[in-house]
C-alpha cells in the first residue's frame, strides 16, 4: 500500500498516541500521581498516602448504579490483601504467595503472570499475603514472603533481579508493596513474632543492589540504643510490614514500625525499646534518621504502629503546616508536624484504659490494668494496618474501627529460639466460649459480636480531634478506605459488604454484598472515559462502573 | 502483628481467672513458658480418665513408668510447652513406643490439665461419671431432651448437643448445668423482633450481620430478617435452661457431663 507523505505522516502519529500513552512510569509521574487519577501508581494512590482520588465520574447521586464489570478470581485460598496498580489501562494485581497477573482494566482479561515460588522456609506469622507491587520505568517490584526483593518487566512478566533481604529461616517476610522514590526501592521486613531485628532498606531499581539500610533497632553505637538493656536489642523485633510515604520537598520517607520482642512480655526487654511502634522519617538518599516519634513505648499489647503515614497539607492553628495524620492501633489519633515529628495533638477513636492520656509530648500516661482484667484496645488493636484514608475535599481524616474491643493480656517468659515464635504470650479472652474475633475472618457466620466488640468507619476531624461521623458495622471492620473528589467514601469489612458512603456525613449510599471478607483496600481508575472503582474481597478482585 | 497462635490455643482453654480455682502454684505457671494460665478442675477429671484408660498403660499409673520420663514430677523428654505436649501427643514419636493419638481439642484439654496437675492431684476426690446414667438423667429427670435434639432427634429450641463432647471441655459443661446464664456462648443467644407489620419473631439467632439476622424461630423454620424492617430487635442474654447445682447430686452431675463428653458427632 502506497501512502502520501502527509499520510504517512498521520499514521504514524496516530500509532505514537497509543504508545506515547503506554510510556514509561518516570520518577516523575510518581511524584505526580495524583495528576493522572485515570491511574493508581502506588500502594496507596500516592505519595501523600491519602487513598484519595480526584475522579469524580461516580458520585452520591448516581453510585446506586454501579454494577459489576469483571472479578478476578486469585489461584489462591490465602487472605487477599492486595491493592492494584493501574498503570495506562494495565492492571498489576499480585496475589498469594507472590505472583504478580497482568490485566486488561476494562475486561480482566489477563497478559500475563509471573510466578514466584517462595522457599519452604518462609514462615509469615499471620498469612501467606502480598499487599501489591511498586512501579518504576518498565519494572514492577514486589516483596515476597520468603524476604526477597524481585524486579519483573511489566511487558512480559519476566524477572530482571532477585535480591535477598534477610533470612527465610530466621523468621524474616515481606507482605508489603514496596515504595519508589527517585531511583529507589524501598521495603522492611515482617517477622516481629520471631524475634527478628527489623530494618528499612532501598535498592538501587535498575541492579537490586542495596544503596542504604536503616535498623530499626539500634545498633550499640546508635542513638537509640540506650533504650535497650543488655542483649535484648538483639532479637528486638520492630518489624515493618506496611507500606511508607514520602515528602518530596522534605526528601523524607516515613514508615511505621512494629512491637518490640517478645510481644507480650515488656520484662524480658526493659526500657522503651526504640524505634519499635514509632514512625522513622529518613532521608530518602541516605535513610539516615531525621526524626522519630514513638507512639507507644515499652509496648506490651503488641500495639503495632505500621499504620500508612498520611500526609496532608492543611492550616494548624492559622499557619499552613505539613501535618502527618496517623490513626494508631493503640487507640489514638495523632498529628504530628512531619517536618520536625513534633507531637500536636492526640486523642483516644475508641475505647481506651491502657492510657488515661498523653502528655504534651505525646507520651502515654499508662494505666496498665490488673492481672485478669480486660485492656481496651485488645490485641488487634482499636485500628490496624488497613487504610485511611484523608480526603481534601471533606478535610476529614477516615479509619476503619474496632470499636469495644478488649483482651486480657498476660506476658510469660520467652526463650528465644532463632526462627521460632518469641511471644510470651498467655492473652486470653474476655468471654470464655465466645468465638474469637482473630484477625480474619473463620467461616461465614458471626456470633461474638456484642460480646466483643463491633467495627465501625470513623470520620475524625484532624484539627480537633473530634468524630464528625460514625458508621456503625455489627462485625469487626479491617478494610481499607478509599475516598474521591465528588465525596464518596468506599469501604468494605468483615462482612463481605462493599459500601459506598457519603464522606461528608457518613451516610450509605450503596451497598454490595461481595460474599467474602474486605480486608484490602478499595482503589479506583479510568479508562477510556469510565471510572472503574475496585476492591479484594474473599478470593476474588471485584470491578464495578456505572451502568451504561 | 495479627493473631499469635498462642493466643488462639489459649483462648481453646476458655481461661476465666477471676471464676475458678486454680490448681498447683498459679505465681509459678505464669512465669513458665507457652502454658495456660491454669488448669480447670472438670478438665484435669476428664483428663484423668482418659490417661487410665489410654495412657497408664505404658506410662504407669503414676506416669513414671517410662525411663526418662515422670509426669508427677513434671519432667517430660521432648515436650516444654503446652503445643509440645499436643504434638506429642497427636503425632507420636517414630522410632519408639509412642504411638499417635486421634483425640479431640476436649480430649487434648483434658489429657494436658491432667499431666500438667498429676503432682496435686488426687484421684480419690475423682467422682467418675456413668454415661449410660447420664443419658437416662439427660432424658428423664434433667428433661434436657425437651429442649436439646442429639444427633437430629428432639426438638430444635436449643442447640443440638450431639457433638457437644467433641466442642466444649469438660470445664466448660460443668460450668454450664451449675449456671446456664453465666456460661452461655454469644453463639446461643436467642432473639425477638417485631416486624413492620407487628409480626413477633422469637427464636435462636443462628449468624448476624449490620443489615440483617438469621435465626430459627420458635416453630423451627429458618429466617432471615432484614433489619431495615424491623421495629424492634433485641439480643436475649437470658436462657431457660435451668440450673442443676440443687437438682443434681455431684453424682449425677458427674453422670450427665459424662454422657455429653460421650457425644462426639456422627461419624
Amino acid at each position: 500500500m502506497n501512502h502520501s507523505p502527509r499520510t504517512s505522516f498521520l499514521l504514524a502519529v496516530a500509532l505514537l498516541v497509543p504508545f506515547a500513552a503506554r510510556a514509561q512510569v518516570t520518577a516523575d509521574r510518581l511524584l505526580h500521581a495524583p495528576d493522572e487519577p485515570q491511574n493508581w501508581l502506588t500502594y496507596s494512590g500516592g505519595y501523600a498516602s491519602q487513598r484519595y482520588s480526584r475522579l469524580n465520574q461516580v458520585n452520591p447521586s448516581n453510585v446506586k448504579n454501579l454494577e459489576l464489570k469483571w472479578v478476578f478470581q486469585a489461584q489462591s485460598l490465602q487472605k487477599f490483601e492486595t491493592t492494584p496498580l493501574v498503570v495506562d489501562g494495565i492492571m498489576y494485581v499480585t496475589q498469594s504467595p507472590d505472583d504478580i497477573v497482568a490485566l486488561d482494566a476494562k475486561t480482566g482479561r489477563a497478559f500475563w503472570v509471573y510466578h514466584y515460588i517462595p522457599s519452604p522456609a518462609a514462615r509469615p506469622c499471620c498469612g501467606v499475603v502480598n499487599r501489591g507491587a511498586a512501579i518504576l520505568g518498565d519494572t514492577l517490584f514486589m516483596a515476597t514472603v520468603d524476604a526477597h526483593l524481585v524486579a519483573v518487566d511489566t511487558k512480559n512478566g519476566h524477572a530482571v533481579w532477585n535480591t535477598k533481604l534477610a533470612e527465610a529461616a530466621s523468621g524474616y517476610a515481606a507482605t508489603m508493596a514496596p515504595l519508589v522514590v527517585k531511583d529507589k526501592v524501598v521495603v522492611g521486613v515482617a517477622g516481629g513474632e520471631y524475634g527478628i531485628r527489623g530494618f528499612i532498606a532501598a535498592f538501587d531499581a535498575g541492579t537490586g543492589k542495596e544503596a542504604w539500610r536503616f535498623n530499626t533497632v539500634p545498633d550499640p553505637d546508635q542513638p537509640g540504643h540506650e533504650s535497650w538493656h543488655g542483649a535484648d536489642w538483639e532479637h528486638g523485633g520492630a518489624a515493618v510490614w506496611m507500606t511508607g510515604s514520602y515528602d518530596p520537598d522534605l526528601n523524607l520517607t516515613y514508615w511505621g514500625t512494629g512491637n518490640p520482642g517478645p510481644d507480650f512480655n515488656p520484662n524480658q526487654r526493659l526500657g522503651d525499646n526504640l524505634y519499635s511502634d514509632s514512625v522513622v522519617a529518613l532521608d530518602a538518599d541516605t535513610g539516615k534518621l531525621k526524626w522519630h516519634f514513638q507512639f507507644s513505648p515499652h509496648d506490651p499489647y503488641d500495639y503495632d504502629s505500621v499504620q500508612v503515614p498520611v500526609l496532608a497539607n492543611s492550616n494548624w492553628n492559622g499557619t499552613p503546616s505539613k501535618l502527618m495524620l496517623w490513626g494508631n492501633r493503640n487507640g489514638f489519633f495523632y498529628v504530628l508536624d512531619r517536618a520536625t515529628g513534633k507531637f500536636l495533638s492526640g486523642h483516644p477513636f475508641v475505647k481506651v484504659n491502657w492510657a488515661s492520656g498523653l502528655d504534651a509530648d505525646g507520651r502515654p500516661i499508662t494505666t496498665p490494668q490488673p492481672p485478669g482484667q480486660p485492656t481496651f484496645p485488645g490485641i488487634q488493636g482499636g485500628t490496624n494496618w488497613y487504610s485511611p484514608s484523608y480526603s481534601p475535599s471533606t478535610g476529614l481524616f477516615y479509619l476503619s474501627a474496632w470499636e469495644n474491643y478488649s483482651t486480657i493480656f498476660q506476658g510469660t517468659e520467652a526463650e528465644f529460639r532463632e526462627g521460632q515464635r518469641f511471644t510470651g504470650a498467655a492473652n486470653t479472652n474476655p468471654i470464655p466460649g465466645a468465638d474469637n474475633p482473630g484477625g480474619q475472618r473463620v467461616g461465614p457466620i458471626d456470633m461474638y459480636t456484642e460480646a466483643l466488640g463491633s467495627g465501625a468507619v470513623i470520620a475524625i476531624d484532624p484539627q480537633t480531634g473530634n468524630k464528625k461521623w460514625k458508621f456503625d458495622m455489627h462485625d469487626v471492620n479491617s478494610s481499607g478506605i478509599l475516598t474521591t473528589a465528588s465525596d464518596l467514601l468506599f469501604v468494605g469489612g468483615r462482612e463481605g459488604y462493599f459500601q459506598a458512603l457519603d464522606a461528608r456525613t457518613g451516610s450509605l449510599l450503596w451497598k454490595q454484598s461481595l460474599g467474602g471478607e474486605i480486608i484490602a483496600g478499595p482503589m479506583t481508575f479510568q479508562v477510556d472515559g469510565k471510572q472503574y472503582v475496585s476492591v479484594a474481597s474473599g478470593n476474588s478482585l471485584f470491578v464495578f462502573a456505572l451502568r451504561e | 502483628m495479627k493473631l499469635p497462635w498462642i493466643f488462639r490455643y489459649a483462648v481453646l482453654q476458655c481461661a476465666l481467672l477471676s471464676t475458678v480455682l486454680l490448681l498447683g502454684t498459679s505465681a509459678a505457671r505464669a512465669q513458665t513458658p507457652d502454658r495456660a494460665p491454669e488448669y480447670f478442675p472438670a478438665d484435669v477429671q476428664y483428663g484423668a480418665q482418659i490417661f487410665a484408660s489410654q495412657c497408664a498403660a505404658c506410662h504407669g499409673e503414676n506416669g513414671d513408668a517410662i525411663s526418662g520420663v515422670n509426669f508427677r514430677a513434671g519432667q517430660f523428654k521432648r515436650a516444654v510447652t503446652d503445643t509440645d505436649l499436643r504434638m506429642v501427643i497427636t503425632n507420636g514419636v517414630p522410632g519408639t513406643g509412642m504411638p499417635g493419638f486421634i483425640f479431640d481439642a476436649s480430649e487434648i484439654t483434658g489429657i494436658i490439665s491432667y499431666l500438667r496437675s498429676m503432682s496435686s492431684f488426687n484421684s480419690r476426690s475423682l467422682v467418675v461419671g456413668n454415661a449410660a446414667r447420664g443419658r437416662a438423667l439427660f432424658e428423664g429427670a434433667g428433661k434436657c431432651g425437651s429442649c436439646h435434639a442429639v444427633n437430629g432427634k428432639g426438638p430444635l429450641v436449643a442447640p443440638d448437643l450431639g457433638d457437644v463432647g467433641a466442642l466444649r471441655t469438660a470445664d466448660f459443661l460443668s460450668r454450664t448445668l451449675a449456671d446456664p446464664a453465666g456460661s452461655m456462648v454469644p453463639s446461643n443467644r436467642s432473639v425477638r423482633a417485631v416486624t413492620r407489620d407487628g409480626k413477633v419473631v422469637t427464636g435462636r439467632r443462628l449468624n448476624e450481620d449490620t443489615y440483617t439476622v438469621q435465626l430459627i424461630d420458635d416453630q423451627e423454620h429458618l429466617v432471615s430478617l432484614l433489619k431495615a424492617d424491623l421495629t424492634e430487635y433485641t439480643v436475649l442474654k437470658t436462657t431457660t435452661m435451668p440450673s442443676y447445682k440443687d437438682k443434681f447430686s455431684a453424682q449425677e452431675m458427674a453422670d450427665v457431663q459424662a454422657y455429653l463428653l460421650s457425644l462426639k458427632g456422627v461419624k
